[in-house]
Formats: C-alpha cells, structure tokens, sequence
C-alpha cells in the first residue's frame, strides 16, 4: 500500500517531500487564518494534513527503499550542509513522522464537531490556524537534522500549543492557569534545551548534528559538552513530561479543548521523546552517554518512578481526563525505560510502546470528545451508564483501554511484551516485574472507568441514545481498529521501531 | 481628550509618528548594508501605531488601523515567506533557494538580493502585526469586575 500511494506522487515533488510535508502546512496556517469561515479553515486543515501524510508516506517508501535504511538529506535554500539548515530524515524521523501525520489527518477529520461545540464561531478560522502552526512545529522537529533549527521548530509547535490550551477557556476557565503554567515550564525546557545547543556550538563550532556527532567524541571530557549535555536532558525532559518535570502535563490535558487533548496527548511529548533519543543516541553516541552509566542513573529511575507514582495518581482521579493525563506521564515512563536499556531490542521496544501509546490515546481521548458532545462531562460520574447509551462510542473506548492495559491481541500487549523481554534480555528481571505491577493498576484505573461505563446505571435513564456523530465516530474506529491490527500482525509497526533501533545502536549507513 | 496640557505631547507625537514610520522602512531597506532588518523595522512600525494610540487613545487608534487588519497584515506577513519559498519550489530550487527566484548569468545573485529583502518584508507584516494585535489584545481588555464591585 505504501509503494501504490508513493507511486501516485510524481517524481519532481517526491524529490522534494521532506521540505513539503512541514511547508504544506505551514503555508495554510496564514491562509487559514483569513478565512471568514470556520468551516473552511478546517477544510483547508483537512487538506493540509492529508497532504503531510502523503508525503511522510512517500518519505517512508524513499528511506525503506534500499536495505539498511536510506538517509535522506534535503538543503534548505540550497545551501549545503553542514553550513546550511539539513532535513535529514532516516528510518526514526519516518517512523516519527508517519506518526504525527496519521494522528494530524485522523484528528482533523475527527474535529470539527468537537471544535464547533466547544470554541466560540468567531475564533474557530484562528484555531485552525494555530493548530497547523502546531502541526508544522511538529512535523518540523521530526525532520530537521540542525540542533538550532530543532529548538526553533520545538517554540513554533510550543507556542501554538499554549494558545490551543487557553482556548479552554470557553468551556472551563481553568485552562489559564493550566495554560500560562504550561507556558512557563514549556519555555523553561526550551531555554534549557537553547542554553545546552549553545555550549555544543561554543565547543565544536557546528550546529549540524550529523557533523556534531562526528565531532563531539574527538573531545572526550570537555566540560562545556557535559554541561550542554545535561541542559538538553532536562530541557527535553520537561518538553517530554519526564517524571518529575510533568507536573504541566495533566491540567494542560485536563482543561483545553477536547481536539486539542486528543492531538496533544498522541503527538507532543512522542515528539519530544524522539527529540531525546536522536540527541542521545545519534549526536552525543552511545560511549558519551552510556559509558560513564550516567543514563542508566537518571534516566531509568525516572522512568520507573513515573511509572509507578503517576499510575497511583491515576487510580485516584475523579475526573477521566485527568486519569489518562497522568497515565500518559506513566507510559512515557515506559519509553524511558526501553530506551536506558541502551540495547537495540531496548530501544525498539521504547519506540514501538511511543507509537502505540499514540494510538491508544488518541483514540481514549477521541471517545471523550464524543461524550463532551454528548453529555457535556468528562467525570466518573458522567461516565455511567455510557455504556447503553452511547454504545458504539464506548466500544472503541474499551477497546483502546483494554490496549493501554495490556490485554493480549492489542497493541499495547505487543509493546509491553517486547520491553519485558528486553528488560529480561539485559538481566533485570525486577524491572519486568515493575512493569507487571504497573499494568496492575492500569487494570485498576481503566477498571473504575470501564465499570462506570458498562456496569453502572444511567446517570439519567430516560435519556435516549446519544452517540458520538459520524465525523468522530469514523477515525475513532481507524484508531481502535489499528489497536487490534497492531495487536495481531504487529509486524509492520515493530519492523519500523526494530530498524529505527537497529540504526541507532549499531549505526546504519551514514 | 480635553485639557490643553496635553498639547504639546499631541504636537510632537504627530510631528514624530510619521517620522519613526520612515525609520522603519529605513531599517528594513538598510538592513542589507546595516545593523537591522525586518524584525527591527517591524518593530518599529508597530511603536508608531502605539505611540498614537497613547497619545490619542486606543478608539481612534481601533478605527484607523483595525484588529482585523492587524491580524491580516500579519498572516500575510508570514504568507509572503513561506510563499517566496513556495515560488522557488515551483521554479525548480530547493525550498526558499532564492537563486531559483531570477534567473540571470552565472555568478549573479540578483536572486539572493531580491529573495531576501521580500522575506525580510514578509518579517516585517508579520512582526509589526503582531506586534498592534497583541498590543490591541492588552489595551482593549474590558475589565471583567467593575470598579465598584472591588
């Protein structure tokens, strides 16, 4: 399917679709913002992001076109590289972007009932215009191979974000203060992350991370590389919600606009995370950051911490929104814990459980829009009965909940049996056993949620049936269809985590 | 806006408003030999519509230059960028390779002088609007409690 779809796009464009993908979006963003019409500024959205998909589609068929792994090298403005701005995109950033643009498209289709609902008619051409500028952020981070123009792209998403959050503000005001808190720690990591690109420039004198990480093992311990080295850990750390830097994450979640939610949950911290990882693996190399043990040392109690701290939190949530908020800090304690295995079986597990969360998530959060439609709540109690009522809606939820805890033939069991074994590969048979206990709440909170939604009765019984409309409905079902797919015939989505892996650690053709 | 002992501020800010929009049309063109540049001009741009809406309030100020137009100047800001990129995508460079804008004899850069003074304009709309709706946004706010409910 891949091969037919990129055969559709001619060759003079294909030439040029690691630069469109990320320009498609941005050009509409402006176009978009002067639409009289809020209906047509999502349309322009919706064509916007159908055409990123194509191209991360056709990125992938180019990248998984020789054996290994081909490395695509796009020079902004023709200027060439190292001096000029690179999109270098490899099996990873393909992966990360196939990601993003799947989630974009299906988010965007799945919109428009939930944005007309919830943001006021006058501001809605906006809206669509700053969640392109989020999406082109994003899109961009996933391409760039320039550590500067990373962190330009990580402000533009980041900044469009902090707008999307506070438009909230329509249905509950406290999405300001989860906004402006976000925005502070947000610009925070940013500075961090700036700071730490600095003194790798004051070092090497480049910015090109290809060329960084040929550079940087010719200086072993230089003191400006460590301190930038550990800037951009935690600057990234906060930007991916690392425990205990999240504290942004579950009011950001909880609060802003449901479609926001939705995006936000499946895409921007899976972008910083692969932010993280091209930082360690690819410009600081497995010998800066492995040898000294250092990550094994924060990297791995953090994401265990996180695990077991933020699934406690979740099982006493009242609110559903902010349970799988604070399981999202859980999971991405998941990825971190594959990745400081350091090993290659490690590594692909953390990536696969990032783009099966994605999926897991966006479609939990999906079915929540649908019951903010619906039933204009996202508590337990507004949960009950949901069930009988909105069966269709529910059915995928459960489906997607059953992924996130674990439960064979879906995703999320695939993802999870692969970081057990790797953990169990490399020796630490306890970490399996954490991640066993932590799938044990999962069961507990997932449970609460799915009890109240299947087994209690009706908040109010003569209420009709009120499903979810088509437009969520339909992407909702991609979404927990592809749980299940994964689930069974995990092979295409593991084969893209294994080979992003593979290259990392073992270092594929530069 | 009554009360004479605001006169000379109104004499000198008319006298200066169009001066330091000059300037920074001034800045922007320089910005190729010179300290300066779109962002700077824009800037700049943008203090002469605040200056006047200091001076003369924030009604008038809505009625000359509107938040929509605001707004729009600054997304074609930013359209005008992207779009120079997009023009010599479609010329056959790379993306925003301003050789590909103008084609002229080999070891000519009429190309690079054009493209970057057009995206250094595109930077200018987009700060200077930016730059009047966010303060638009700060100085037309209703207060949400009034004074006598404190």
């Amino acid at each position: 399917m891949i091969e037919m779809l990129s055969s559709l796009v001619p060759d003079t464009v294909a030439a040029h679709a690691p630069a469109l993908l990320v320009v498609v979006p941005m050009i509409t963003a402006p176009i978009a913002a002067m639409m009289p019409n809020g209906r047509i500024a999502w349309f322009l959205s919706l064509l916007a992001t159908a055409a990123s998909l194509l191209m991360a589609v056709v990125i992938l068929s180019q990248v998984r076109s020789i054996e290994g792994g081909a490395v695509l090298s796009y020079a902004m403005g023709g200027w060439a590289p190292p001096a000029g701005i690179e999109f270098r995109i490899d099996g990873l950033n393909a992966m990360v972007l196939l990601l993003v643009s799947i989630i974009g498209f299906l988010a965007t289709i799945f919109s428009w009932p939930s944005v007309k609902a919830e943001i006021r008619d006058a501001k809605i051409a906006m809206f669509y215009s700053a969640y392109l500028v989020c999406f082109t952020g994003l899109c961009g981070v996933a391409s760039t191979g320039d550590a500067f123009n990373l962190f330009v792209f990580l402000e533009i998403s980041s900044i469009a974000t902090y707008v999307l959050v506070a438009l909230g503000a329509g249905q509950d005001r406290r999405a300001l203060p989860a906004a402006s808190h976000y925005l502070l720690l947000g610009t925070i990591g940013a500075s961090l992350f700036v700071v730490g690109v600095g003194f790798l420039y004051a070092a090497t004198g480049t910015l090109n991370m290809a060329e960084l990480s040929v550079m940087l093992p010719q200086i072993p311990n230089n003191k400006a590389v460590m301190a930038g080295y550990a800037f951009i850990v935690v600057g990234l750390g906060i930007k991916a919600a690392m425990f205990p830097l999240h504290q942004w994450l579950p009011n950001a979640y909880a609060y802003s606009p449901s479609f926001v939610t939705t995006f936000l949950a499946a895409t921007a911290t899976k972008v910083a995370i692969y932010a993280l990882v091209r930082f360690l693996f690819t410009v600081f190399g497995l010998e800066f950051v492995f040898e000294g043990s250092t990550l094994i040392w924060v990297l791995m109690p953090m994401g265990i911490a996180g695990m077991v701290a933020c699934s406690f939190q979740a099982v006493f949530q009242t609110d559903v929104r902010r349970t799988l908020a604070y399981s999202s800090v859980a999971q991405v304690g998941y990825m971190l814990l594959g990745i400081s295995l350091a090993t290659a079986a490690g590594v692909s597990a953390g990536l696969f459980h990032l783009f099966n969360h994605a999926i897991i998530k966006g479609a939990l959060f999906m079915a929540l829009a649908g019951m903010v439609l619906s039933h204009q709540g996202t508590s337990l109690n507004d949960c009950r009965g949901m069930g009988r009522t909105a069966p269709w809606t529910m059915t995928a939820f459960a489906i997607s909940g059953l992924s996130l805890i674990g439960v064979p033939l879906t995703a999320g069991f695939q993802s999870k049996f692969a970081l057990v074994s790797a953990l169990l590969d490399s020796g630490w048979w306890w970490g399996a056993l954490i991640v066993v206990f932590t799938s044990v709440l999962a069961v507990i909170y997932m449970g609460r949620i799915l009890e109240a939604v299947f087994f209690k009765a009706p908040v109010n019984p003569n209420k009709r049936r009120k499903e979810a409309p088509l437009m969520i409905l339909i992407p909702l079902w991609i979404l927990a269809i592809s749980n299940i797919w994964i689930g069974v015939q995990s092979d295409f989505v593991f084969g893209l985590a294994r080979d992003a892996a593979a290259m990392l650690i073992l270092g594929g053709p530069q | 806006m009554n009360g004479d002992h605001h006169v000379i501020l109104r004499v000198v800010a008319k006298a200066l408003i169009p001066i330091i929009a000059l300037f920074g049309f001034y800045v922007h063109f320089h910005g190729e030999y010179s300290p300066g540049g779109g962002f700077q001009a824009g800037v700049i741009l943008a203090v002469s519509i605040i200056l006047y809406s200091l001076i003369f309030g924030i009604a008038p100020t809505m009625r000359a230059v509107t938040p929509g137009f605001a707004r729009a100047v600054a997304a074609f800001g930013f359209l005008l960028y992207t779009g120079v990129g997009v023009v010599a995508l479609i010329r056959g460079g790379n993306f925003l390779d301003y050789d590909a804008l103008i084609r002229d004899e080999p070891g000519g850069h009429l190309g690079q002088h054009v493209g970057i003074i057009v995206i250094e304009l595109g930077v200018l709309f987009a700060v200077a609007g930016s730059m009047v709706t966010i303060f638009y946004a700060f100085a037309g706010r209703v207060s949400e409690i009034r004074d006598e409910d404190w």
